[in-house]
């Protein structure tokens, strides 16, 4: 096992905790805003880590470069989903949690 | 993948086929029943690529891969036009589920009426 | 640690083929319709995945584009088709209503009688699998001594393209006859309103599209070496052309209905032109000149990118395009 490896095992980790940390949210947030918010915005990180990670083990710089392109897509393509659901749910009037019950 | 356990994933095909085949019968909503073939599609390609996962040397056999690949797509195309065909039984029939159960008949006198109409 | 290593895959199986069945059971039979049809589309992903542990990741590729991409597109459109329809149409008997749920459908009891029959169907299939010997080179032997003749490096594409090349000339037939009967069916409406006055998403489409078609002339082209191909390249044009029809964006070019319809049949067409003129050349159909099977492979697989990802994009519409009036 060399330091490489180290290294890219502790990026994954941080990657897990990122996806569990947005699943968990994903699962718990009381509205679709805030989960909205749980999903990009930590998948966003967790999928970055996990990149990273790969990027690591490549074995030519293409390779790094794919990645990279994989998670820009990736980042433009949820920050633009995530608009759009939002916006819409606000126009159909979906009321945003306040934290006062009802 | 030597380690790969095939019994689990040859077995999960067949099981895959099998809910396919009983919410094939049991649903009557037509969308249900279009996913529905598309998991029993599904359960087979499982088994496919299992027994192509079978061989000792560094790579896969290629042929069921290919069948596979093949599979995917028309059932794809398949899909496509069982949902023209369900959009029509709705346009005919106001009706997405072909319930034929005790009241089956009234179903089919309710499309009698509707082409009429 | 190898043991270590074996142990965690095995885990990892388990948990892979028990969420894949759960999510299969739920798909189909959530009361939810909406659910289950977002559920079905992450069990498309989930079978990539499982592709992948099988050793077959041009079969995964497919999958997550086609398999669960584009046929949950279809699936999601045909659903909000059919509930505006039901929305705006006469108020049809109780049992039409799309969102209702499963218990007012088939009777308990035959309910009970066709599980039965479905665990025989399991039992049965489960037993013939279950004999497969835990070992066998298929067919992988011959196909990887006959590559280097193929013209091709990766062994999927020397199969689809080579050594059963009629199977794919035919399964290109078939996606043309599905469209022929979508169009005959039915006229496609045009799918949403006018999203071109969201600025945010025409910027996403003004970067994403042109590297959907990129990256599709990529797959093309690295599938003579690696994972990828027509099918896979086609899928990605066929997802920009879902995105460019729900932006609104592709109403001028679902006009050039000639253009389309010639798009359409330019796969079948080159690949029996293909057929032929090997025929004459060598006395084989689809039998390529020695040496020059890349070359014929990559002209073939061309034209099919093309109608797959047209075939595939055009079928979202659910009919023939409209015709402006």
């Amino acid at each position: 096992m060399t330091i490489l490896d180290l290294i890219t095992g502790l990026l994954l980790l941080a990657a897990l905790f990122f996806f569990v940390a947005g699943t968990v949210g994903l699962l718990r947030f009381p509205d679709l805003y805030s989960r909205l918010h749980a999903l990009t915005k930590a998948d966003n990180v967790g999928l970055g880590f996990a990149v990273l990670a790969l990027m690591l083990q490549a074995q030519s710089w293409s390779e790094v470069f794919k990645l990279g392109l994989i998670w820009v897509l990736v980042l433009a393509a949820s920050a633009t989903v995530c608009f759009l659901i939002g916006n819409e749910a606000l126009r159909r009037g979906v009321k945003p949690w306040t934290g006062k019950s009802p | 993948m030597p380690d790969t356990d095939h019994r689990l994933y040859l077995v999960a095909g067949a099981a895959l086929f099998a809910i396919g085949f009983y919410s094939l019968v049991v649903q009557t909503h037509l969308l249900r029943r279009i996913m529905a073939l598309n998991v029993m599609g599904s359960g087979v390609f499982l088994v496919f690529l299992t027994l192509a996962d079978r061989t000792t040397g560094s790579v896969a056999d290629p042929v069921p891969h290919a069948m596979v690949l093949t599979g995917i797509v028309v059932a794809v195309c398949a899909t496509g036009l069982a949902l023209a065909l369900a959009d029509r039984v709705q346009a005919a029939t106001n009706k997405v589920d072909v319930d034929d159960g005790p009241d089956g008949s009234q179903d089919a006198t309710d499309a009698k009426e509707a082409r009429r109409g | 640690m190898d043991r270590e290593i074996a142990m965690m895959s095995h885990v990892f199986d388990w948990i892979l083929v028990l969420l894949v069945l759960a999510l299969a059971w739920r798909s189909l039979n959530d009361c939810d319709l909406f659910r289950g049809v977002i559920q079905f589309i992450a069990l498309g992903l989930l079978l990539a995945v499982a592709w992948l542990r099988l050793r077959a990741p041009d079969v995964a590729l497919a999958e997550a584009a086609v398999g669960s991409g584009l046929t949950g597109a279809l699936i999601l459109s045909a659903l909000v088709r059919m509930r505006q329809r039901e929305r705006r149409g006469v108020p049809a008997s109780a049992s039409s209503d799309t969102s209702r749920t499963l218990q007012s459908g088939t009777s308990n009891r035959s309910r009970v009688l066709i599980g039965a029959l479905s665990l025989a169907l399991l039992t049965a299939l489960g037993w013939a699998v279950f004999r497969f010997s835990a070992q066998s080179s298929g067919l992988a032997v011959e196909s990887l001594a006959k590559l280097p003749e193929s013209g091709v490096t990766n062994p999927v594409t020397a199969v689809l393209l080579n050594f059963r090349a009629y199977d794919t000339l035919l399964e290109i037939g078939v996606l043309l006859l599905a469209i022929v009967g979508v169009w005959a069916l039915r006229r496609g409406e045009r799918p949403g309103d006018d999203l071109r006055e969201r600025p945010l998403l025409m910027s996403l489409l003004r970067l994403l599209l042109p590297v959907l078609v990129l990256a599709a002339g990529y797959l093309l082209w690295i599938g003579a070496s690696a994972p990828g191909g027509a099918f896979q390249g086609g899928a990605l044009l066929a997802g920009a052309l879902v995105l460019g029809l729900l932006a609104g964006l592709a109403g001028r070019f679902l006009r050039r209905e000639r253009l389309l319809r010639t798009g359409l049949t330019l796969g079948v067409l080159v690949f029996a032109a293909a057929g032929l003129l090997a025929l004459w050349r060598t006395g084989g159909l689809l039998q390529y000149p020695a040496g020059q099977g890349g070359a014929w492979i990559l002209v073939i697989e061309a034209a099919a990118l093309i109608s797959i990802g047209l075939t595939l994009g055009l079928l979202y519409l659910g009919g023939r395009p409209e015709e402006e009036k």
